[in-house]
């Protein structure tokens, strides 16, 4: 089983989760930038932790033979501090960066008026830059916060192809099935989705354009969560094609709509890839 | 390592013609190295040249952008290396012994030492660490040592190494060996030659 985690904070993770990690399959992950645990007080902070996502972090997956790569932004929460706004000006010189794959995380936490202007503000970078964008959705009065996003897009100049809307569940999966965005959801111990329940979900809407993450962070989560929901997919009756297109093909063609996806290093590594395109399907 | 070498190296790439041109406009308007420097991998692609060896070719086209600016190498070398990611980093290292500066850039040299990210230990140590002070130098050697860095990437090793480094080396045998591990083999070869007299001695 090829793993592609394509929402996952490795910056809150240690060494051994990655060893850990590429013992389970994961190949390659995206690293979305968001806050530090507590709240930023500056844009200098930024700085240090969106070069660490080109560098330092790409360096430790490396060593395991797993491939990184970021998706930068200034993220919800602090979007609502006027004394990180200003790293909005830095954004351009990090989105030309061979590593940065989206513009991401944008969204809603409290969808306040400063989230509005960041996350329309950010939706035209993604266009300019030519970079698909990853969307955060709010944990709290959550359908309304889909909703609105979605209306969001909709005014904006990104097409809808170009937009992944995530941590979804049963609440909110129907508001977005059929709007052309792709579908994220994180699974969690306890909270977000679970393995079983995402299960439920493709069984019911399908396997296009739906991706699944560990999104593991500051909080409880588990980054072999991604393994744990495609060995679920399997006893339920889901073909290995099936569990490859959701946990590897889907994130590759959404994140490849970059033209920054790089996993040549890992066709040459891996026989599991022999041949010439990372779009391969297939075991 | 001279320019006109990485000139003839690149000319394989697959976008030569890309690359002629930004060094056509770097050489008249140096601000538009930034743009160039960044995409420069994208344009001429990451694998390894077959000539000359250890360089990739995305190293290669942005040492020769640096090359190619008219004036202000340092400052240039500086800005690109601060905002670069690890890739860039790394090529603005290599790129400086090829650059018309003096010791100026010392200071890259200081910041990729302090990572532990190997890829920039390694390349803070060419050509270009003969500007680095002694004691800074041997750290980074026995830094090398302590990361897995092959000594083969440290320029100028068998003159440059010293007494004091063959004391540290000794040093860390010891513990190793009190640890029941052993050292690797191109540091204790070095270590046995700098503490073997030579017959002459």
């Amino acid at each position: 089983m090829r793993i592609f985690d394509p929402h996952i904070h490795m910056t809150s993770r240690t060494t051994d989760d990655y060893e850990r990690m590429a013992a389970a399959g994961v190949r390659a992950l995206v690293e979305p930038a968001f806050w530090l645990g507590q709240p930023r007080t500056s844009v200098d902070s930024f700085v240090d932790y969106f070069d660490s996502l080109i560098g330092w972090e790409p360096f430790r997956a490396g060593q395991f033979g797993i491939r990184h790569h970021a998706t930068v932004a200034l993220n919800p929460k602090e979007a609502n501090d006027p004394r990180c706004r200003p790293v909005l000006d830095l954004l351009p010189r990090y989105l030309d960066k061979d590593g940065v794959v989206a513009v991401g995380e944008i969204g809603y936490d409290a969808m306040t008026p400063a989230e509005d202007a960041a996350l329309a503000g950010q939706l035209a970078l993604a266009v300019a830059y030519d970079l698909p964008a990853l969307v955060h959705t709010p944990h709290r009065d959550k359908a309304r916060g889909v909703r609105r996003t979605l209306d969001v897009v909709a005014e904006s100049d990104i097409a809808p192809e170009r937009v992944l809307v995530d941590h979804l569940n049963e609440v909110t999966v129907g508001l977005v099935r059929d709007t052309g965005c792709w579908l994220g959801f994180s699974i969690y111990p306890e909270t977000k989705m679970s393995p079983p329940r995402m299960v439920e979900l493709l069984k019911r809407y399908g396997t296009e354009r739906m991706l699944v993450n560990s999104a593991a962070d500051w909080g409880r989560s588990d980054p072999l969560l991604t393994r744990a929901t495609g060995e679920a997919m399997q006893l339920a009756g889901f073909s290995a094609d099936d569990v490859d297109r959701v946990l590897w093909r889907n994130p590759v063609e959404f994140y490849g709509q970059s033209g920054r996806l790089d996993l040549t290093a890992l066709e040459a590594s891996d026989p599991t890839f022999a041949g010439n395109s990372i779009l391969r399907g297939g075991e | 390592m001279t320019p006109d070498r990485l000139r003839a190296a690149l000319r394989g790439v697959p976008d030569p013609q890309w690359l002629d041109a930004a060094l056509r406009r770097v050489a008249t308007e140096p601000t538009a190295i930034e743009r160039f420097f960044v995409t420069a991998a994208r344009r001429c692609g990451r694998g390894p040249l077959p000539d000359p060896p250890g360089w990739t070719a995305d190293e290669a086209a942005r040492a020769l952008l640096l090359a190619t600016l008219p004036n202000g190498h340092a400052a240039a070398a500086e800005t690109l290396y601060r905002q670069g990611d690890a890739a860039e980093k790394r090529a603005v290292l290599r790129a400086l012994p090829l650059l018309p500066i003096g010791a100026e850039c010392v200071p890259l040299l200081h910041d990729a030492i302090r990572t532990n990210d190997t890829r920039l230990v390694a390349a803070a140590l060419g050509p270009y660490a003969r500007h680095l002070e002694q004691p800074a130098w041997r750290q980074a050697v026995l830094k090398c040592v302590f990361t897995g860095v092959p000594l083969a990437v440290v320029d100028d090793l068998p003159e440059r190494a010293d007494g004091e480094l063959a004391r540290m080396l000794a040093a860390y045998a010891a513990e190793r060996h009190a640890a029941g591990r052993t050292m690797p083999d191109d540091a204790a070869d070095l270590l046995r030659r700098l503490t073997i007299p030579t017959p002459e001695a």
